[in-house]
């Protein structure tokens, strides 16, 4: 937070006004923040930085595995499938790279086996991206029953690869390092505190960002005949993964939407709320545009990288390459609870004005003559996004209303007739004590 | 029933307006919400306001909505100037419309919202006067569970 020089940029992009600019830098609500990153995108002097790990963290452990987000597989050269990537990721130190892919695939599976077997309130929400669930759990907390309770395939595959590592070593799991490899700063903290699971077999999460560099010196390019061979151990439901629309497109579900970027997910879900998109079985929700491709965390363009994955499944489907793990293991593993979180979703509602809600409604009101006497223009040289949450700080005790740049003449007028009456009673006693001594005289 | 009000909002609705549809239910949504009202309660006001707002968007040139709430109750009322409602029974029946092509096609109107506000209110009265138009009551206790 150094490098911040409340410019404000951040103050105005974040979409849960979770920002204020307090002695001229920025400070983030933790209770109204939900990890989207938009910030950490728009802020130009790079002040708000993710609590990604760095490579170094690595050295904790006896055994390293990187577990890469499939938006990994979006930041090369078209020619660079996949196995050159983990390949990549074994050279520049981890002792192993599992393809996420595949457990995302086998999560599509489980995904589509809940759909059917599912008669409750619709439509289903994906829990895919941390930041919709954080939204959720936010700003639409009567919403958390929508919210699919399957687990996510990081923490499944995190969990398979240590025991399987330490039974095949004889190591304890805790000596086994894993490693995400993230497009965006919010799967690392839902990585530190796991909103809800008790368990997480992930130790730590790495940027796309950083390991770009170190990663692409390391990449060897694909031969022709070497290319066929690559080709076919993508796992074509699970690359899907990384951009919106992906899952929809390679599972062939019907009544799914497919929504990304934060404002346009807020239209959605106020839809959601008001009891429309019924007939609507499940809605995939991302906050980055294009789907995590778009994370703040990449390095490509994330049209380019979009496109990228598009092409790829493209391939995939005129080649007829699935190379995803067999669907009876994986309805097993389903019939047997294997996919199902233990733990509900639970709300975290903002705090409201009150805990008493008498109190709260005085406030309420309170905050209505507050809003009604302020300019509207959300200039945000106050701290507050807006005028409106400007108010509501204000009725908080959390600013005060002569914070609010437009009522310094009032304040000025205030304190000058202050002055002056303070002025006439001194000029009255000094006149009467300068009568008193001519009198004197 | 309840005459006094800690709080009342006043909101203007404009016929036709489908661009602007369905924000007088969101700002409502907020208040309650930042009172720190249970959000079944909210969702409850959310959907059958909106179902309010909606018809007058369709059907009305343009009505004035209420909140007024005290810590027992939350009371929408809803004046329209509009075309009222010939059989308020028959619009009370899930699926009876008289939604025009040009609506359904945008996907609304399908003859739900009347019945919708009912399922979630714990009191709706409707009173209308062909040719002049159509007056809302909905009340919810904060202590209700509904019947949704």
């Amino acid at each position: 937070m150094e490098k911040c020089d409340g410019r404000m940029k951040c103050l105005r992009v974040c979409p849960t006004q979770a920002i204020r600019i307090r002695n001229g830098k920025a400070v983030i609500l933790e209770e109204k923040c939900i990890d989207c990153g938009e910030c950490i995108t728009t802020c130009p002097n790079e002040a708000i930085v993710a609590l990604t790990d760095p490579l170094g963290e690595r050295s904790r452990f006896k055994y390293t595995v990187a577990i890469p987000s499939p938006a990994l597989y979006a930041q090369f050269g078209r020619s660079i499938l996949p196995d050159k990537i983990l390949a990549g990721l074994k050279k520049i130190g981890f002792d192993d790279a599992y393809d996420l892919a595949i457990t995302c695939g086998d999560t599509s599976l489980a995904i589509e086996h809940f759909l059917d077997e599912y008669n409750g309130p619709k439509p289903l929400i994906s829990n895919c991206c941390p930041s919709v669930v954080s939204l959720i759990q936010v700003r639409y907390p009567q919403l958390v029953d929508h919210i699919i309770p399957i687990k996510l395939p990081k923490r499944l595959a995190a969990r398979e690869i240590k025991e399987r590592k330490a039974k095949e070593l004889g190591l304890k799991p805790d000596e086994i390092g894993t490693f995400y490899i993230t497009p965006c700063p919010v799967k690392m903290i839902a990585i530190k505190q796991p909103s809800s699971e008790k368990e997480c077999y992930i130790d730590g999460a790495i940027s796309i960002a950083d390991i770009y560099d170190p990663l692409l010196s390391a990449l060897e390019s694909e031969d022709e005949g070497n290319y066929r061979k690559s080709l076919e151990s993508v796992c074509i439901l699970g690359i899907g993964w990384a951009v919106a629309g992906g899952m929809h497109r390679t599972q062939k579900l019907k009544n799914v939407l497919d929504v990304s970027g934060i404002t346009e997910i807020i239209k959605t879900f106020d839809d959601i709320e008001r009891g429309k998109l019924q007939n609507i079985d499940l809605v995939v929700a991302y906050t980055c545009p294009q789907g995590c491709v778009g994370g703040s965390l990449t390095m490509e363009n994330r049209y380019i990288s979009y496109n990228k994955i598009i092409r790829l499944l493209e391939t995939l489907e005129e080649e007829n390459i699935e190379a995803c793990r067999d669907k009876r293991e994986i309805r097993e593993r389903y019939r047997q609870k294997y996919f199902h979180r233990q733990q509900k979703y639970e709300p975290r509602p903002i705090r409201a004005l009150d805990e008493d809600l008498g109190k709260a409604i005085e406030k309420q009101r309170k905050k209505d003559e507050i809003y009604d006497s302020l300019p509207k223009i959300d200039c945000g040289i106050c701290g507050a996004p807006t005028c409106m949450t400007f108010a509501k700080d204000v009725v908080k005790g959390d600013s005060q209303l002569s914070d609010c740049i437009f009522n310094i003449p009032n304040r000025l007028r205030e304190l000058t007739s202050e002055l002056s009456n303070l002025l006439d009673t001194f000029g009255s006693i000094g006149e009467s004590e300068g009568q008193k001594s001519s009198k004197e005289k | 029933m309840v005459s006094h009000y800690d709080l009342s909002r006043t909101f203007e609705i404009k016929g036709r307006d489908f661009s602007k549809a369905g924000y007088v239910s969101i700002n409502i949504k907020e208040i309650l919400r930042e009172l720190g009202i249970d959000p079944v309660i909210v969702r409850r006001v959310a959907i059958a306001s909106y179902e309010a707002e909606m018809n007058v968007v369709m059907y009305a040139s343009k009505g004035e909505m209420a909140l007024k709430l005290n810590p027992k109750v939350i009371q929408i009322t809803l004046e329209d100037e509009g075309p009222g409602i010939e059989n308020i029974d028959m619009a009370m029946q899930e699926g009876y419309t008289t939604a025009t092509d040009e609506i359904r096609e945008m996907g609304f109107g399908a003859g739900m919202g009347l019945p919708n506000i009912k399922k979630n209110a714990d009191v709706f009265e409707l009173k209308s006067t062909v040719g002049k138009g159509t007056s809302y009551n909905i009340v919810i206790y904060l202590n209700s569970k509904g019947n949704v």
